[in-house]
């Protein structure tokens, strides 16, 4: 028994009360995004409704007053990730903008032909993609560490892979398509053994490990606030400020300078220096709201009861027959991938929503790795703290009418 | 028939249906009895993109006018396929090109021809109306 009390966290998302094709919505796709808590949503009409006002530049009330909550937000995060240096923050808008951002200022100014650049099978698009970019521009190769059957990555082969021509490694701390949580420490050690940099796509990971930049002693690590209770488009990109300092910047306009004349500018300190234009005021300091609540249950006891449900659903899925779990990691988060024999993804979605139960269906943006496991997609029920057993046995009673109905 | 008495008939069919259950049952009924499309016709350029299942669709022309054939890999798609063919096969060109279909909205499932879900349907609907136009370009 979890020592939250689950029935008054469900109270805190107002969303759950919605009905769906007339039934009480079942949210199991968390992965995808999470839902808001009424903090969060206060925290934004607030800031719209009583200090909405440009950050750092105006001297007036609302903008000392909503540049300090905008910078509140930096502090709680640099607390969140354990980061030695307030700088070391950067907002983004997402996890993809944070990868984009390392991939466009370190890639295009520290990586040459020839360099490797290490990825996993396990990678999201958004950690592919950028990487293929940076490549084809620079002529680097691009190296992908194998998984096994059961969705873990081969970590010799990773070793194997490593030599002086390693530059970087960017990899995820979990997976969105089968919750595979990854030994990123080990795989930052090995990296900066031959000294490659790091970065670490903790989209799926900060909502519901513990993370410390420092211990793990990750270069970067990025993440999206709204798939821990926050706002969307808002991200943050941790990077060591030595590194930081050494990049250029990436976009150029207000914020990100220090002095500009038309024949040349100068660029303002971290971490304004990665901060152009006016920012996403309204989600930064909402995101405090979501950290905070967060920190009020206790990562340990939301992961805990979080490992309740995944152990729940994992039971009573097994028992379905012709149905078989994707993903079978020696350590996991809350995410169930399946399939079912005979069944396409979409028609167990289909169905699925038609009872008010939502999960995601599909290639999970992560293509490549469905190839790997030659499948077209799988379906995805991923839980949040305030789902229940009783939500599960919905799903389960829900995915015997699609065997019903389909076969 | 006419395209839209052929959709006036499907509404009527939907009409009887008063919980999804039924209503999708049929759908997948019609999904299975669709018959296969042979191998031959299963290429990548008979692929509708942007669907999370694959949908194929081949058309030829016959006497003046187009015939549909198509299938898919998921039952609900497929049935909604089934009906898409059922209406738009064995027109004229013109016809095609200027087909109104109104039923998928009248029967209640125009959330699969939504951005997300299924706009492999969407883009079903444009590629048969496509080979409309262009069968009336090449007579
Ligand atoms: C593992 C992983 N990486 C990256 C992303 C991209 O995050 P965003 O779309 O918020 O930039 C996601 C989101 O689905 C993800 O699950």
């Amino acid at each position: 028994m979890s020592i939250l009390d689950i029935n008054k966290i469900r109270k805190d998302f107002p969303i759950l009360d919605e009905k769906i094709n007339g039934r009480d919505l079942v949210y199991f796709d968390n992965a995808a995004t999470s839902q808001k808590p009424l903090v969060v949503l206060e925290a934004l009409s607030n800031y719209y409704g009583h200090y909405n006002a440009n950050i750092h530049r105006g001297i007036h009330f609302l903008a000392e007053k909503a540049t300090s909550a905008f910078e509140d937000s930096r502090t709680t995060i640099q607390k969140f990730l354990n980061a030695a240096h307030k700088e070391e923050i950067i907002f983004t808008y997402g996890t993809t903008d944070g990868i984009n951002l390392v991939a466009q200022t370190y890639g295009r100014k520290f990586l040459k032909e020839g360099d490797e650049i290490i990825i996993s099978t396990l990678e999201h698009h958004s950690n592919i993609v950028p990487w293929q970019m940076l490549c084809e521009e620079k002529g680097c190769v691009l190296r992908v560490i194998p998984i096994d059957d059961k969705g873990d990555l081969i970590l010799e082969e990773y070793v194997k892979m490593l030599s002086e021509k390693t530059k970087f490694v960017s990899v995820v701390h979990v997976s969105n398509a089968l919750g595979t949580i990854n030994d990123i420490k080990f795989i930052i050690d090995n990296a900066h053994a031959v000294g490659a940099k790091v970065l670490i796509d903790g989209a799926q990971a900060s909502s519901h490990i513990t993370i410390d930049v420092q211990a793990l002693d990750a270069d970067f690590y990025a993440f999206s606030a709204h798939k821990l209770f926050g706002p969307t488009g808002m991200g943050v990109l941790y990077g060591k400020s030595d590194i930081l300092n050494a990049m250029p910047p990436y976009r150029g306009g207000g914020e990100m300078i220090k002095e500009v004349t038309f024949e040349k500018t100068s660029y303002n300190e971290l971490p304004y220096k990665f901060e152009a234009g006016t920012p996403n005021i309204a989600d930064v300091v909402a995101v405090k709201f979501a950290i905070d609540y967060i920190n009020d249950l206790g990562k340990e006891n939301i992961a805990a009861y979080e490992d309740e449900l995944l152990k729940y659903a994992t039971e009573q899925l097994s028992e379905i027959g012709g149905l078989r779990i994707v993903g079978q990691a020696k350590e996991k988060v809350s995410v169930v991938s399946f399939v079912l024999d005979g069944v396409h993804p979409q028609d167990v979605g289909v169905i699925l929503d038609q009872q008010g139960i939502a999960v995601r269906t599909g290639h999970h943006c992560t293509q490549p790795l469905m190839s790997r496991l030659g499948l077209p997609g799988t379906s995805r029920a991923s839980f949040a703290v305030y789902n229940t057993t009783t939500e599960i046995d919905k799903l389960v009673a829900g995915i015997h009418k699609v065997k019903k109905m389909v076969l | 028939m006419t395209i839209n008495e052929i959709q006036d008939e499907i509404i009527e069919e939907f009409e009887l249906f008063d919980d999804w259950e039924g209503k999708y049952e049929y759908i997948i009924d019609l999904g299975k009895k669709l018959p296969k499309l042979s191998d031959e016709f299963k290429t990548d350029d008979n692929i509708i993109k942007g669907c999370q299942s694959i949908v194929w669709l081949h058309a030829y022309k016959q006497d003046g006018r187009i015939h549909f054939e198509a299938d898919s890999e998921a039952i609900i798609v497929k049935g909604l396929v089934s009906m898409l063919v059922k209406v738009m096969t064995n027109h004229t060109p013109e016809e095609i090109a200027n087909a109104d279909l109104y039923f998928i909205d009248k029967i209640g499932l125009a959330s699969h021809l939504a951005q997300t879900r299924s706009n492999g349907l969407a883009s079903m609907v444009k590629q048969m109306k496509a080979y409309g136009i262009a069968y009336q370009a090449n007579v």
